[in-house]
């Protein structure tokens, strides 16, 4: 077995996110990591969207990012803290638009250790020096610099390390031009023998500049609770020669904010609290997040609390002594990981689960109500008895007021479940469901592949039309002038303009149909209609050619310069605009003695005369690249066989980096009849066409439209699907649109509506346009009230059944409060951030019945008592003719470490009313929490905490009938194929257990060597499994065919039963046949085919928001080029964060027998030079190596 | 002073010890080892994103919270140390 690893969804985590201009310049752009790859954002006011402008993967784990900037310089450099074991700091390079490393520096072993920096990284604010720091002892001081070509040096590390310390946090304080300072929130531990808890300290490291070394300049103990410093602007301002503030640092404690500086005053102010979180009052109240804003004379200090609202933190100065510090409620928004405000008056909002926001700020807060709590209304500026709590105020948490949410950013993250589904039912293909968020910002998403496309308009035109253009008037225009409708025997041609209305002076034919319609260079219009040419000036002067009576044009091709028709009796006839502006028949015509079927002809090339290539498609399925340069008039130049007569013909220049990133690649689109798209690349010079590429687009014949999106040339293959091929960061991408079918289009574009296509169906005409393209899989949303815990769809009627609950969240909300919320809008409440807390061991749940087509709720729920759902399965008894009942587990008053209930549950639901409402039948206690449900053999199989039990549907309850206690941690996963049965343990891996139906005996024959802790596990097949664990791992057990086979033939289990364990385990040992490391914790797996009629594939969804597919490989030839493949990449490919690639994919256990796609496919990202010399290495074309690739990665998943 | 900064008269292992933290040694006892166990399985979880991001959702807290939590029992993460035998 081989499998290849593809990622078909990055995680959609944000970590980190920095501020910064990146690519130089006043403009910023937001950089956040999703743990295992950088992406960086730019808000694009006028379309109002953050644009992705790249996205690049670290084949790593990023632990912390910063940003700075050398002194004078406009443009900010990243740092990246990971596991790598070196300090990298990367450049944005606008040539290839993505991140290069200029140094790595090593400084520790790999992986995300006690004492290997990487964990925390500050930096100078004047981007002299920055330190990276680990969570025990070990801090490193980089200084940095320029050299005489103004390149960044790094020095060598200099060492701040403090044994038996651990470090909270650590920050640049920003002291103007003195010797950096870097402030350290650390405690020590002492094991020896009179140890006591001992109190954090904050402790300034200074950088001498002169001396070159660090020195451990002040320290001071602060609250025993602190967790966060937040750096106060200091220094002189770069305008006026005043302080832009104290400096120093604010200490974020709980329920406190204290500002600490070197040898000054402290002062220290409350935490307001929301009014009514009295439920869970004995604990304190943390700072997450933080963001400080330099503005001009001052700063802005946002500070956020664990149950998502902003405090604006004033620091009141005078010169360089603190007057007094304030605080005051400002907002609240989803609780986050980063904060970033951005010079042009947004706030980013990466939120530590869900969706990201971008707020714009309306105000600062200023002149607004809510009460303001200052340090000096306290005696000794709140520091009279610094371990005394100060009364603590509150506040009614209210709507927004400073900030207005302008953009999202889509998150998955966390996927907590999934299902893999057929729901659309014209659909060929099935759609990702899965289960994500987190407490009231939980949702249920439906991912469906293509991109949306906005409807602006629909008119119904009353006949249906057979063909559609728009055309401009002049050379210059922006937008279009007409749309032209061609009929079975008129032409009706419409203004654009407010309302569109019919026209009759066009001085266009309008009495037959129309073959083409193209504005021509120097202001004039071309209609081609099969009884010849009409040339239309602007003065309407009509210039006309007529074809012989005898033979009519069957197809034709325009450019503003070029007009070639094809005559029934197979001749070519050839125009060209001379420098007059009239048009010139060519003197010879060209017959090809088969019917032209279409003609394709690419645009003029800026500043040319003509473009010298023609591409002719014919009946006997060929197509001939004819040249149209002077000297070589109408010749073939070469032919195309074909394997059916093509429909559409489209010669089109896109960027695609793969091939070329100087110049625009010229492609030969060609749509054939049975709707197969092929994509060749022309060569500009010789017209020779290579590199054929293959799509099915939809049954029937493929046409072909040109259009634009986002400014640059796009393509739509229309055919029963229609798709759109476009360049996306530099690639050339093949993506479907999510609309209504559609006959004929052509791009349009109006005043109030810069950008679209028309496009007609039947006799409906529409007007619409791609609103983005960052998404390949589009999202449909629909809200929830509690973190998801499973989502399982029923068999045969579609609908879903979820069940949530939600840990430490006050009682009595699974009724009113959620269903209060669904009708207001999301994220505008304040309560719909986090749900009012309780103490631990309260929960609240409830189960859904929801239709996935409408994105609706059918019913919920909800659940009292305590309890809360943790399993589900739709299982059926035979006992009970068969019959489908909803099983849940749940289990009340749980805790969870150690895991312990008052009493667990096994509802049992009949489904009513064709499954949108459930009835309970009974509830059967059990003595542990059930984790895992399934339907075995007409009886229902659980999990109960460590034992594995079947039960029988009983009157009143569920009746046990087989039993075994003998797993040793707590039973999460359960599959089953026959009566073998797959069970995954928390702690302890994988354990096959067969069921003996004569005996009545559920007998554990074969387990692991290793003890995993299993988060999803699936059978692969009778002997296979593949699980992932809580380390982001996934593998692959098999079992020996002999065992197998052996275990089978015995018919009671005596001989299981018989034999002597191993490893103080069970007799047989299951081999490890593969091995890999992801990096994110694998939820759900599933085994299923993504394309239709494609072969099955290992699709699994993670807890980051990650969804990738596991392709089993089918031949050698392919195992031994992917593999040869990866080992060139990863000798030539440097990861941004320097982390070498091999040990990555085998963190804990060396990668076996999996290939990574994603490595490989970062061979298109290579510079030609290097993708020459690995195609040269293994025997192939670059083109051969990329098509091998497409072709993977398309028959495996179709995106 | 953890004992196994003391524990030896030869410098050069002593200086490896002081420098590699949770290194165990001959005379470690299980308190020491298992304190050391501990602290680098906190430290793991807080650097892995993934690990806090799961015990944060399976507890219901935020990741800032889970961060601090097992920051701060990396202190004394097997309580206070037993009472040494005096011999």
């Amino acid at each position: 077995m081989h499998l290849y690893n593809l990622t078909l969804k990055e995680p959609t985590a944000a970590l980190h996110a920095v501020v910064g201009s990146f690519c130089g310049g006043r403009q910023q752009e937001i950089l956040i990591s999703s743990g295992v790859s950088l992406q960086l954002y730019r808000w694009d006011a006028s379309g109002g969207v953050l644009q992705n402008i790249l996205s690049s993967s670290a084949f790593g784990a990023i632990r912390t990012l910063a940003a700075f900037k050398l002194t004078g310089d406009d443009k900010d450099y990243a740092v990246v803290g990971s596991d790598s074991g070196r300090l990298s700091i990367l450049e944005y390079d606008p040539k290839t638009t993505s991140f290069v490393p200029v140094h790595q520096e090593p400084f520790g072993k790999s992986g995300a250790r006690r004492i290997v920096p990487g964990q925390f990284l500050a930096t100078d604010p004047r981007g002299r020096a920055l330190m990276i720091a680990a969570v025990e002892k070990t801090k490193l001081v980089y200084i940095l610099n320029r050299d005489v070509s103004a390149n960044l040096t790094v020095s060598s590390p200099l060492e701040a390390h403090r044994n038996t310390t651990i470090v909270h946090h650590v920050v640049g304080v920003d002291n103007g031009f003195e010797n950096p300072i870097f402030a350290a929130l650390e405690f020590e531990y002492d094991d020896g023998a009179n140890a006591k808890s001992s109190e954090p300290l904050l402790t300034y490291y200074e950088l001498d500049l002169g001396l070159n070394h660090v020195v451990r300049r002040w320290s001071s103990p602060t609250n025993s609770r602190a967790n966060l410093l937040v750096p106060v602007p200091g220094g002189p301002s770069a305008s006026s020669g005043d302080k832009d503030g104290p400096s120093g640092v604010l200490v974020c404690c709980e329920d406190h904010i204290v500002y600490v500086h070197m040898d000054v005053p402290q002062h220290r102010v409350p935490i307001p609290r929301r009014g009514r979180s009295s439920e869970d009052a004995g604990r304190g109240l943390l700072i997450v997040a933080a963001v400080v804003h330099k503005l001009k004379g001052g700063s802005f200090i946002l500070l956020q609390s664990e149950m998502g609202d902003i405090y604006k933190v004033t620091v009141e100065h005078d010169r360089e002594v603190v007057k007094c510090l304030t605080i005051k409620y400002f907002d609240t928004v989803p609780v986050a990981s980063s904060l970033c405000i951005l010079k042009s008056g947004f706030l980013f909002v990466a939120a530590e689960f869900g969706n990201h926001h971008f707020y714009q700020f309306v105000q600062l807060g200023d002149d607004d109500s809510d009460t303001q709590y200052r340090s000096s209304s306290y005696p000794t500026f709140g520091m009279a008895a610094p371990s005394d709590p100060l009364p603590i105020p509150s506040f009614q948490p209210r709507s927004l007021r400073n900030l207005v949410l302008v953009y999202e950013i889509k998150s998955l993250c966390p996927i907590l479940n999934s299902q893999v589904i057929k729901v659309l039912p014209h659909a060929d293909t099935p759609q990702i469901l899965t289960a994500c968020g987190r407490g009231p910002r939980s949702t249920l998403r439906m991912l469906v592949h293509g991109f949306d496309v906005d409807e602006v308009t629909n008119t119904d035109l009353h006949s249906a039309p057979n063909g559609l253009w728009t055309v401009r008037l002049k050379d210059d225009d922006a937008h279009d002038a007409y749309i032209v409708l061609s009929f079975a025997d008129a032409t009706r041609v419409l203004r654009v303009g407010e309302p569109i209305e019919e026209v009759q002076d066009s001085g266009f034919l309008v009495t037959s149909l129309t073959l083409a319609m193209q504005q021509m260079f120097m202001n004039g219009l071309l209609q081609v209609y099969p009884g010849g040419i009409r040339h239309i000036g602007l003065d309407k002067h009509v210039a006309e050619w007529r074809v012989p009576l005898d033979k009519r044009i069957v197809s034709c091709a325009t450019n503003t310069r070029q007009v070639v028709v094809a005559l029934s009796s197979a001749e070519l006839v050839y125009f060209e605009l001379d420098n007059g502006g009239k048009l010139n028949e060519y003197q010879e015509r060209l017959a090809l003695g088969s019917a032209v079927l279409t003609i394709g002809i690419g645009e003029v090339p800026e500043g040319h005369q003509r473009t010298p290539h023609l591409a002719v498609g014919c009946e006997d399925q060929t197509v001939r690249m004819i040249s149209l340069d002077p000297e070589t008039a109408l010749q073939t130049i070469s032919f195309q066989a074909l394997t059916a007569p093509p429909s559409s013909i489209c010669i089109v220049d896109m960027v695609d980096g793969s091939i070329s990133n100087a110049q625009p690649t010229t492609f030969v689109l060609i749509g054939l009849i049975n709707g197969i798209l092929l994509r060749t690349v022309m060569d500009s010079i010789h017209g020779q066409l290579s590199d054929i590429r293959a799509r099915f687009v939809g049954v029937g014949p493929v046409r072909i439209v040109p259009i634009k999106v986002q400014q640059r040339r796009s393509v739509l293959a229309i055919s029963m699907r229609t798709w759109l091929q476009y360049t996306y960061h530099d690639r050339v991408h093949f993506t479907p649109l999510i609309s209504e079918r559609m006959d004929y289009a052509c791009p349009f574009s109006s005043e109030d509506f810069p950008e679209g296509f028309i496009s007609v169906l039947g006799t409906v005409l529409r007007i619409s346009r791609i609103p983005q393209i960052d998404q390949i899989l589009k999202e449909v949303e629909m809200p929830l009230d509690f973190t998801p815990r499973k989502l399982i769809a029923h068999p045969t009627n579609h609908l879903l059944y979820l069940i949530e609950s939600d840990h430490r969240a006050a009682q009595g909300l699974s009724g009113a409060t959620g269903a209060q919320r669904s009708s207001g809008e999301p994220g505008d409440h304040p309560s719909t951030v986090v749900w009012p807390r309780a103490p631990a061991g309260t929960w609240a749940s409830c189960i859904r019945v929801s239709d996935p087509t409408t994105a609706t709720t059918l019913n919920r729920i909800p659940l009292d008592n305590n309890e809360a759902a943790f399993s589900a399965a739709i299982v059926t008894f035979t006992s009970h003719e068969d019959t489908p009942y909803l099983v849940v587990g749940t289990a009340s008053d749980v805790v969870m470490t150690p895991r312990s209930c008052s009493s667990g549950y096994l509802r049992v639901y009949r489904f009513t009313e064709g499954g949108t409402n459930l009835e309970l039948l009974h509830k059967t206690e059990a003595d542990d929490v059930p984790l895992a449900l399934l339907s075995f053999q007409g009886r229902l199989l659980a999990g109960i905490g460590t034992s594995l039990r079947t039960y029988e549907m009983g009157k009143k309850r569920l009746l046990r009938k087989a039993e075994n206690k003998e797993f040793p941690s707590a039973i999460v996963t359960l599959s089953t194929q026959g009566s073998r049965i797959i069970v995954g343990d928390i702690q302890h891996s994988i354990f096959f257990v067969a069921y003996k139906e004569p005996t009545n005996r559920l007998l554990i024959f074969a387990d692991d060597t290793q003890a995993r802790w299993v988060t999803a596990a699936a059978m692969l097949d009778y002997c296979t499994v593949a699980a992932g664990d809580k380390f982001g791992n996934v593998f692959v057990n098999r079992l020996d065919e002999v065992i197998s086979e052996e275990v089978d033939r015995d018919p009671n289990g005596d001989g299981i039963l018989r034999e002597k364990g191993i490893l103080m385990g069970a007799a047989h040992k299951t081999a490890l046949v593969a091995h890999f490391h992801i990096g994110d914790i694998i939820t759900t797996f599933h085994k299923t085919s993504l394309v239709a009629g494609g072969r099955e594939v290992l699709l699994y969804t993670a807890l980051h928001g990650t969804i990738g597919i596991l392709v089993p490989l089918q031949s050698q030839d392919d195992i031994d080029f992917l593999s040869a493949l990866e080992q060139h990449m990863r000798a030539r490919f440097v990861s941004p964060i320097g982390r070498d690639h091999l040990s990555w994919r085998g963190y804990y256990t060396p990668v076996k027998a999996v290939v990574d796609g994603d490595l490989c496919e970062v061979f298109s990202q290579l510079p030609y030079s290097q993708k020459a010399a690995i195609a040269g290495e293994l025997d192939r074309t670059v083109s051969d190596v990329l098509k091998k690739l497409e072709q993977i990665r398309i028959g495996a998943c179709g995106f | 002073m953890s004992s196994e900064l003391r524990y030896t008269a030869n410098t050069q292992l002593e200086h490896l010890h002081a420098r590699y933290t949770g290194t165990g040694h001959a005379d470690l006892t299980k308190y020491e080892w298992l304190t050391h166990q501990h602290r680098d399985t906190l430290a793991s979880i807080v650097g892995h994103p993934t690990l806090t991001s799961y015990l944060a959702i399976a507890d219901n807290e935020s990741i800032g919270r889970v961060k601090f939590e097992m920051t701060e029992r990396m202190l004394q993460p097997c309580g206070p140390p037993p009472p040494k035998d005096e011999d």
